[in-house]
């Protein structure tokens, strides 16, 4: 064999354990989702096989999943608001800070020690009827009863805060990393005023970093299974606990395939307008 | 009445003194260097007149009047970065402008006005182009035209040529002067190149060690250098250990190596009296030769001991008895060889010395 061709071929036998995990663990399984999503359940409980449209027909067409689809995408939508606008100062102190910076991010980190469904648990600790928020006001003497204070949307959305915000620090501290700070002293020694400069040149320019840390805490939080189960009430589901509800408790795979393809589908097209207009690098830097 | 005063200036970090109490005029109009290694203070002291850093100590003036608690963007100051701070998202024309905004200058008039800037520097038609879309050189250039093009006071260049390859450096260094000289702008520029300063400045200020070692036109720092490390410091010198025995209306001073010199009084202003005392030569005015010296020329026997050719120059180092000297001759010919005998010729009136 020519050393050209070995060459050639080196980087596709460096990549094939990961090339046969995507294929063998998610491409083929995810085959299977669609060629599911065609059958039908039927009565007696054997799926019937075949190419029938009926679960596709449901998930587009019933208000309550459109319902739930449409409050899924809020919900995500609200958390990443609260993220970057909670992250983004954050991110900003850390990348300006001197000396200390690593210690800072270790701190980020720290909360990926600790099972997410551990932390979203501990929310009932602080939140429930005999939880430490509960416990301090009745014990200052402001409440005589304790507050119902969770499994509501607004603590689902808190779990997600919680859940999300180091995804979106990371992704923003790492474009302002790459943002020489020589730029903000140009800009103010040219007559521009702190702010004025952070809006002219620093915020503009870590715009990519910020949009990356965006999307993933959208997808993750608009994909999320754990936390409306354990911090939502009866009426907080979102899509992917219809999916289970469908798939586990109903046994229904092929509606519950259809319903996940769904999802997919809709975060797949934000995915993609993404990539059209900021391209995918800037996420692997976030994540690196 | 100077652009520029630094007033017992101190700049301290936590326990380390960056600058030590210095006092520094900047004439108006001057193209001033502040140079020196890296860590000398060059660079802090820049940055407290641009307003980036606090002084610890001492007042800054521009223009008369106090600055210390001016911040940079009321300042009215040009500053151009080694790394050339241009942004990124702005095309060139937008960087130009930029300073612009915060200006009184009519919107209608901001589109001439940058033109002109950019025709100054050279590049009037990159104006739609984004700074990643030029060459070092070129982007270097649109940081000053950036600079200027708001009439600065003062233009403040932190060692702006370093970041571009040496060809293009010594064109953009006559470039840069051109410029200055054009728009009279007071310049302070920082450098740790001696070649850059001395092609460049009206006035230098040696710099070491967060202390100024000596301020002077060119030609003085490089004659008469009042330091050892400035002797050091801007081309290469010989420093020898000498006594001074006669300090009258001309100066004499003994060494090992050369027996007596008689320094001209204008080349020793900083010896006080005889005694201990340091004879600088530079190391071009070491002239190696076969012949014997002419009259009023110092000559002494040396041996060359190792030969650097650089092509139109030749740098040698010779050994004198115990000494080894540096010598910087041009040549036209085959250079001298390691090993050769030679005579070491030196005009009295081309050295310099040094309180010891």
């Amino acid at each position: 064999m020519s050393v050209e061709a070995r060459e050639a071929r080196q980087p596709w036998i460096l990549l094939s354990p990961a090339l046969a995990a995507v294929l063998f663990l998610l491409i083929i399984p995810l085959m299977f989702i669609v060629v599911y999503s065609f059958w039908l359940r039927s009565a007696m409980g054997a799926d019937q096989v075949g190419f029938y449209l009926d679960n596709w027909q449901k998930a587009l067409s019933d208000r309550f999943y459109r319902d739930i689809l449409l409050n899924t995408l809020k919900i995500a939508a609200i958390t990443t608001l609260i993220c970057g606008l909670m992250g983004y100062p954050a991110a900003y102190f850390i990348a300006r800070s001197k000396g200390n910076k690593m210690i800072l991010l270790l701190l980020l980190m720290l909360p990926f020690w600790i099972s997410y469904i551990i932390r979203t648990m501990s929310w009932i600790n602080i939140l429930g009827t005999s939880g430490a928020l509960n416990t301090l006001l009745m014990t200052l003497g402001i409440i005589s009863d304790p507050m119902q204070m969770l499994y509501n949307e607004a603590t689902v959305i808190l779990g997600l805060v919680h859940f999300l915000l180091p995804f979106m620090v990371l992704n923003v501290y790492v474009s302002l990393e790459g943002i020489d700070t020589n730029l903000e002293d140009a800009a103010t020694s040219l007559g521009a005023t702190r702010w004025e400069a952070f809006t002219q040149v620093t915020l503009p320019l870590s715009l990519p970093g910020l949009a990356a840390g965006g999307l993933l805490c959208f997808v993750l939080g608009a994909g999320t299974y754990i936390t409306p189960v354990i911090l939502g009430g009866p009426t907080d589901a979102m899509f992917a606990n219809l999916v289970f509800e469908a798939i586990i408790t109903q046994l229904n795979w092929p509606l519950g395939s259809a319903l996940s393809l769904l999802l997919l589908a809709v975060l797949g097209v934000l995915v993609a307008i993404y990539n059209r207009y900021l391209g995918m690098a800037q996420l692997a830097k976030g994540l690196g | 009445m100077s652009a520029v005063t630094l007033q017992d200036i101190v700049k301290r970090f936590g326990s380390f003194t960056a600058v030590h109490r210095t006092t520094l005029e900047i004439p108006e109009g001057a193209f001033v260097t502040l140079l020196g290694p890296s860590g000398c203070g060059k660079t802090t002291n820049l940055r407290m007149i641009a307003g980036l850093l606090d002084p610890s100590e001492g007042e800054i003036l521009i223009g008369g009047k106090r600055v210390n608690d001016v911040p940079i963007h009321k300042r009215n100051l040009g500053l151009v970065f080694q790394n050339y701070a241009l942004f990124p998202h702005k095309t060139v024309a937008e960087n130009v402008a930029f300073g612009l905004k915060y200006r009184d200058v009519p919107k209608s008039e901001i589109p001439a006005k940058v033109q002109d800037a950019l025709e100054l520097v050279q590049l009037p038609n990159v104006g739609d182009r984004y700074p990643k879309e030029l060459s070092g050189g070129q982007q270097q250039r649109i940081a000053l035209a950036r600079a200027i093009v708001i009439e600065p006071d003062v233009l403040l260049l932190d060692e702006p040529l370093s970041a571009l390859d040496a060809n293009l450096r010594e064109d953009m260094r006559v470039e840069l002067k051109r410029i200055q000289e054009r728009i009279g702008v007071t310049t302070v520029f920082v450098t740790h190149d001696q070649s850059e300063a001395l092609a460049m400045s009206d006035l230098i200020v040696v710099m070491s060690e967060g202390r100024v070692e000596q301020v002077g036109k060119p030609e003085e720092v490089y004659n008469t250098p009042a330091s050892e490390f400035v002797a050091n410091f801007l081309g290469a010198s010989n420093i020898t250990e000498a006594q001074c025995i006669e300090h009258g209306a001309s100066v004499v001073v003994e060494d090992a190596t050369f027996g007596k010199v008689t320094v001209p009084a204008a080349k020793a202003p900083n010896l006080t009296g005889t005694g201990k005392a340091k004879l600088v030569v530079r190391a071009e005015k070491l002239l190696l030769a076969r012949d014997a010296a002419p009259e009023g020329v110092i000559s002494v026997p040396a041996t060359v001991e190792t030969v650097d050719y650089q092509g139109q120059a030749v740098r040698y180092f010779v050994r004198v008895g115990e000494a080894q000297l540096q010598a910087i001759n041009m040549i036209d010919e085959r250079p001298f060889a390691a090993g050769d005998a030679v005579n070491l010729h030196l005009r009295p009136q081309d050295c310099a010395a040094l309180p010891g």
